[in-house]
């Protein structure tokens, strides 16, 4: 059972006529007729699905990003990786379990994979700290591309948060530095990183494991320099006015396109990677095996002045 | 707000305004309170000397006491992308952008420039947090980059003194891709064997942490200057807790091991070179030229007006 978002309601409210009707047809056994009207109300449920999701506003986007059905890093490594075998701690002060990573086979080829982990109920979103790392989450993935460094295994990388954690905690042991270190390896290393953003992006909390020589967005992840809620209580002092940043701030991932910011947007099936999350997982799959082939036979060097050239040319003149 | 601006159509207002408030005389320390004269002031690069108070500077006011003999050169900087998305919030960001060119006369929050630092070349960069709130975004990332490639050209050490609150959101997720654009800059000049000095200044917080700011070789900041990624603000709303007292401050940072030094802005130069000379080992320069001090004359408070403020003279006359 997914949850509904507030602009779905037109589609939940047809959703749960058919379940009454089915409901209904259980007990009275009306037959054909009441067959005819589900599929009726079926094929206009699809039509209002597919309508719908084919023009989502930003903010509407956001909400998509961070719905709570949305296939998280646990179930892309189910989809996608074979013997994934966790790795952790950044060896100085603990295990952040709101970045997860580790080596596996991806496809016949080992790879490294890191990325933030929300939790998908209760117990788990606390014990993930619902994807806010701090700085030792940080540590630990700069810490695992070096590692894949040193044994030439390529990174794939998962962005899903709203951002770095601002705690006390998180200060005092050098959360920005901790992000700074990040983003630097990411830059530093000579292997391939494809950077997948599948929900939201939030600020440097998602550019400290972003930096790739590709970077990949799904169709309705987000990726921003802050949430659109704080954007707009700083700028426009009131939080409520969330839309309007979303909207100012071009957040989606094929505006980030048009920026060159991303390099590929993968389609989600019809109403989002939470009606069908093996789809979507399958063709991030297959997005990043057609990235990673890019960089077949390239040596170091050339991986790792690919990457730095691409952001070096980004946002100048004549780029975008 | 007075009649007078109430009432006055600006151009008026602005002439008014002239004849009447000469110039600010005297500023009020932020810390303190206590009235100084601005040649006094600016004697002390900004320092109170009733409170010690580090008061928030731009370029104007540093590179003249950093560079030997107040001598030194901007570089002019490339032109970059304005306005890339077209950004409106309850003001158009290029008129935000003309506000604080007119008031800082500066292209974007950093200027460069370069000169001699105990007798060796040095690439000094200097973020203004007047300037959008010293905000990091194309202009300031591409003031940084030339910076860097300026300093391996010259086979200079980089030094930049941060102070912003963090990227620049009008700038939307190109101010974010800043962050690796500066870390790249950060890595030229690493590579090349010279050092980067990173000064953090009051404030210095977000995305400008998150970057360049960090990484430095040496990692120095000024007293009781704000560092932190998150806000305080953002902090206190997330755990819902007051902060403890000096929380995200220099001398809080130095403690929990994140800066190598906290030095007084009048022992900043002689740091500088010496911690340069020391990491290219470099005989140390005969002396620290120190700045000539002009004659001062400080007449009596009394006979002036006294609620001058920093920067920006208010309407009221």
């Amino acid at each position: 059972m997914i949850s509904f978002l507030d602009f779905e309601k037109p589609i939940a409210e047809l959703e749960a006529r058919i379940h009454d009707l089915r409901q209904l047809d259980g007990e009275q056994q009306g037959g054909a007729d009441i067959e005819e009207e589900v599929a009726q109300i079926q094929s206009k449920a699809d039509q209002l699905l597919r309508e719908t999701y084919g023009k989502l506003t930003p903010w509407q986007k956001v909400q998509v990003a961070r719905h709570p059905n949305r296939p998280q890093f646990q179930d892309y490594v189910a989809g996608l990786i074979e013997s994934f075998t966790p790795l952790a701690g950044d060896r100085a002060y603990a295990d952040d379990k709101a970045i997860t990573g580790g080596i596996g086979r991806f496809r016949g080829r080992s790879v490294m994979v890191i990325g933030h982990e929300k939790g998908s109920d209760t117990r788990s979103r606390l014990r993930h700290n619902f994807g806010m790392a701090r700085p030792e989450g940080y540590r630990k993935a700069a810490r695992l591309m070096r590692l894949a460094d040193r044994f030439g295994l390529p990174v794939i990388t998962l962005v899903d948060t709203q951002g770095a954690y601002p705690g006390v905690g998180a200060e005092e042991r050098g959360q920005a530095e901790a992000i700074a270190r990040s983003t630097e390896t990411c830059l530093d290393i000579r292997v391939p990183l494809i950077a997948c953003l599948v929900g939201e992006g939030g600020s440097g909390g998602a550019v400290a494991l972003a930096t790739g020589n590709v970077v990949i967005m799904l169709e309705h992840a987000v990726y921003a320099v802050i949430s659109p809620e704080g954007c707009a209580s700083i700028l426009w002092h009131s939080a409520e006015r969330a839309q309007d940043a979303a909207d100012a701030m071009k957040v989606t991932a094929q505006d980030l396109a048009k920026l060159k910011v991303v390099d590929q947007v993968v389609e989600e099936n019809v109403g989002g990677a939470h009606r069908n999350p093996a789809s979507a997982i399958t063709a991030l799959g297959d997005a990043i095996a057609g990235a990673l082939a890019e960089f077949d036979g390239r040596d170091g060097g050339y991986v790792r002045q690919h990457r730095r050239e691409k952001f070096l040319a980004m946002g100048r003149l004549g780029v975008v | 707000m007075n009649w007078l601006s109430n009432f006055v159509r600006p151009k008026i207002q602005a002439l008014v305004r002239k004849r009447e408030v000469p110039d600010n005389l005297w500023i009020k320390c932020p810390s303190c309170g206590q009235m100084i004269h601005h040649k006094e002031i600016k004697l002390r690069q900004f320092v109170c000397q009733h409170c010690d108070h580090h008061l928030r500077i731009g370029p104007e006011e540093r590179f003249p006491n950093l560079f030997d003999e107040g001598d030194f050169s901007t570089i002019e900087l490339p032109a970059v992308l304005i306005d890339p998305l077209k950004f409106r919030d309850e003001k158009r960001y290029v008129d935000r952008l003309k506000e604080s060119q007119n008031k800082t006369a500066q292209q974007d929050a950093i200027v460069v420039a370069h000169g001699k630092l105990g007798g060796h070349g040095a690439v000094i960069a200097v973020q203004n947090f007047s300037f959008m709130g010293g905000s990091l975004g194309l202009g300031a990332a591409e003031a940084i980059i030339t910076a860097a490639k300026l300093a391996v050209l010259q086979h200079a050490p980089l030094i930049i003194f941060a102070a912003a609150g963090g990227a620049r959101m009008q700038e939307g997720i190109l101010s974010l891709m800043q962050l690796p654009r500066t870390t790249i800059a950060v890595q030229l000049v690493q590579e090349a064997g010279l050092p980067y000095i990173s000064v953090l200044t009051d404030p210095t917080t977000g995305g400008v942490t998150a970057s360049y700011a960090m990484l430095g070789d040496v990692a120095i900041s000024e007293p009781g200057a704000l560092i932190g990624f998150a806000g305080p603000r953002v902090i206190e709303n997330t755990i819902r807790e007051r902060l403890p007292e000096g929380f995200q401050r220099a001398e809080y940072l130095l403690e929990h091991g994140m800066l190598d030094m906290v030095v007084h802005r009048h022992a900043m130069r002689e740091t500088l070179i010496r911690v340069v000379e020391l990491l290219g080992n470099r005989p140390p320069s005969a002396e620290v030229i120190s700045l000539p001090q002009p004659d001062l004359e400080i007449p009596a408070l009394t006979d002036t007006r006294q609620e001058g403020e920093t920067g920006d003279s208010g309407s009221a006359p």
